[in-house]
């Protein structure tokens, strides 16, 4: 597997407070990474800093670098908005826009200046199937996104975030809101789409992060301090921390 | 005597607990009779007002169109009550009320809707903290300082620009009456933009919107029956302004389309009418109740009008 993402020497910094320190970490293509971690541990604010999400936070300071596909993401040539048009991201509560469903899916291609009404049919129907949402809602597609249900919802937002054609997904707990059935049907989902994306998690569920994940990156206290294959950090981790934390020690 | 002990100790348990599970109030409970009381008839003061508002309106009104046929006061086009030949069509003062508060509203809706966008999406959280008590004060601001001041500021303005306009016209006191309600909607229409949830900006960032997309598109529609709201209010309040139209806008009924020239409001007419020495139970007096009964007919369609609207296009989030 081909690394996608090079994070390096990160440091951030939310105005004294020292998020993130000293982040070398690389991503890999085509595949699922999952950053797990206690609380207040760093990870969703570096999922953050991968589309630049932080740049709205006030006082937010970084240093050292983040490059994806080669393309440093932090310098000023970059276009922010073309970024996170390829860097799509999912949330940790169901945001999905006050308007019927099929406006959803269809608001980040219009957003990008596709009118022609063929073309976002076409590309709503795909981005819904793709989410495995299609045979849910196709009779509904006029409906307001509101009347579905907390799962449907996030899939419809993972259809809206598939729907400007993304190359990674980043997936910021979005699993933590759900029922577990719902929860599965995602994990599912999302074990489909490494096929086609490259995607990152945050999620506070270890055993997701077992269940799902190719890499996981175990963070405390804004270090990485183990990273590795999935299977042989939950079943061989180096670290003393990291074993203390899988096994439920601490967090 | 142990027994005698026993007692004493019983008799002591008695007494306590009797005072414990005492629950007479001994404190004075009139005031929890009286308070609800007081506090209902101080809610019924306004109510009583607006009862007493409305019947005296009614009746008065009623009293007036047994002498002015109702159909000369809705649709006739000349309002001559004070000079004969006397005339009573409401056209004129309506057309003129119609154009100042048209007028404000091409002023107020967009500065303030812009306003409201800046100060919620845009303003550093400093900036904002300093512009809004200031736009607060401008609401603040007597209306009578207003109308002075389309009258020695804005009125020549308008002369130099345009040829022909009169010393009193429609256009400044529109105007100005715009400017004064520019801080009711932008304070309006901030408070329903700054309600919408910040996970539904984040999705719109997230797909690549820009910070204007995300303003348009997003913010403005989730808020769009706050808007409505308060662009209703402003339409309701420049229509019911008086001392400004009093002031700046002239006292000739005249139905015209052309805001260069003085027109008289609604509100200007009744004014001028309880300034002057109309006897009370004239027909001049009576007119003011039809006009006062017009603009609050208006008022209060405005008001349905806009509660219609707000459900109509609301946005749940």
């Amino acid at each position: 597997m081909e690394a996608l993402i090079n994070i390096n020497k990160l440091n951030l910094f939310y105005g004294a407070f020292h998020a993130l320190k000293d982040v070398t970490l690389t991503i890999p293509e085509k595949a699922i990474t999952a950053f797990i971690g206690p609380s207040g541990c760093g990870k969703s604010t570096l999922l953050r800093t991968l589309n630049r999400m932080n740049d709205m936070i006030p006082g937010t300071r970084i240093e050292g670098g983040i490059a994806i596909g080669g393309t440093e993401i932090y310098s000023n040539e970059v276009d922010v908005e073309t970024l996170r048009k390829k860097v799509g991201m999912v949330f940790q509560q169901p945001n999905p826009f006050p308007k019927s469903i099929y406006d959803n899916v269809a608001y980040g291609p219009r957003l990008h200046g596709i009118t022609n009404k063929r073309e976002l049919d076409e590309i709503v129907e795909t981005s819904l199937k793709s989410a495995v949402l299609w045979d849910e809602v196709k009779d509904y597609l006029k409906r307001s996104a509101f009347g579905l249900s907390g799962g449907q919802q996030q899939r419809l937002c993972i259809a809206r975030a598939l729907a400007v054609n993304p190359n990674i997904l980043l997936m910021d707990e979005a699993t933590s809101a759900l029922d577990p059935i719902s929860t599965l049907k995602i994990e599912e989902l999302v074990q489909e789409l490494k096929d086609k994306y490259t995607i990152v998690m945050v999620t506070h569920n270890m055993h997701q992060a077992a269940r799902v994940s190719n890499q996981t990156v175990f963070f405390l206290n804004g270090e990485v301090v183990e990273f590795s294959d999935t299977e042989k950090l939950f079943s061989n981790p180096v670290d003393q921390r990291t074993e203390d934390y899988i096994s439920g020690r601490f967090g | 005597m142990p027994s005698q002990r026993i007692q004493a100790v019983n008799k002591k348990t008695q007494t306590v607990t009797k005072e414990i599970y005492d629950f007479k109030n001994k404190r004075v409970s009139i005031m929890n009779k009286v308070m609800p009381i007081l506090l209902f008839l101080c809610a019924s003061v306004s109510v009583l007002t607006t009862i007493g508002i409305v019947v005296t309106l009614i009746s008065e009104t009623y009293q007036f169109f047994q002498k002015i046929p109702i159909f000369d006061f809705l649709f006739g086009t000349k309002w001559s009550p004070l000079i004969p030949p006397k005339s009573f069509g409401v056209l004129p003062l309506l057309s003129g009320t119609l154009m100042i508060t048209l007028i404000a509203c091409l002023v107020a809706i967009p500065l303030g809707l812009a306003s409201a966008i800046y100060l919620s999406e845009y303003a550093p959280k400093r900036v904002r903290k300093i512009i809004k008590p200031i736009l607060e004060v401008l609401a603040g601001v007597p209306t009578i300082v207003y109308g002075y001041f389309a009258l020695s500021v804005v009125t020549p303005i308008i002369q130099s620009i345009f040829n022909g306009a009169g010393v009193f016209n429609a256009l400044s006191a529109g105007i100005v009456v715009g400017i004064m309600i520019i801080p009711m909607v932008s304070s309006m229409s901030e408070d329903a933009m700054s309600a919408v949830p910040r996970s539904l900006r984040d999705g719109a960032y997230a797909l690549g919107a820009t910070k204007f997309e995300v303003a348009l598109k997003i913010v403005v529609p989730a808020a769009f029956s706050g808007i409505v709201a308060s662009a209703v209010l402003a339409f309701s309040r420049a229509i019911g302004e008086t001392m400004i139209v009093t002031v700046a806008a002239g006292s000739t009924p005249n139905l015209t389309a052309n805001p260069l020239e003085s027109i008289q409001t609604m509100t200007a007419y009744i004014v001028q009418v309880s300034l002057g020495d109309t006897p009370h139970g004239t027909i001049e007096y009576g007119s003011i109740f039809a006009v006062g009964m017009t603009l609050f007919v208006i008022t209060f369609l405005l008001n349905i009008l806009a509660q219609y609207i707000a459900r109509r296009f609301r946005e749940e989030y």
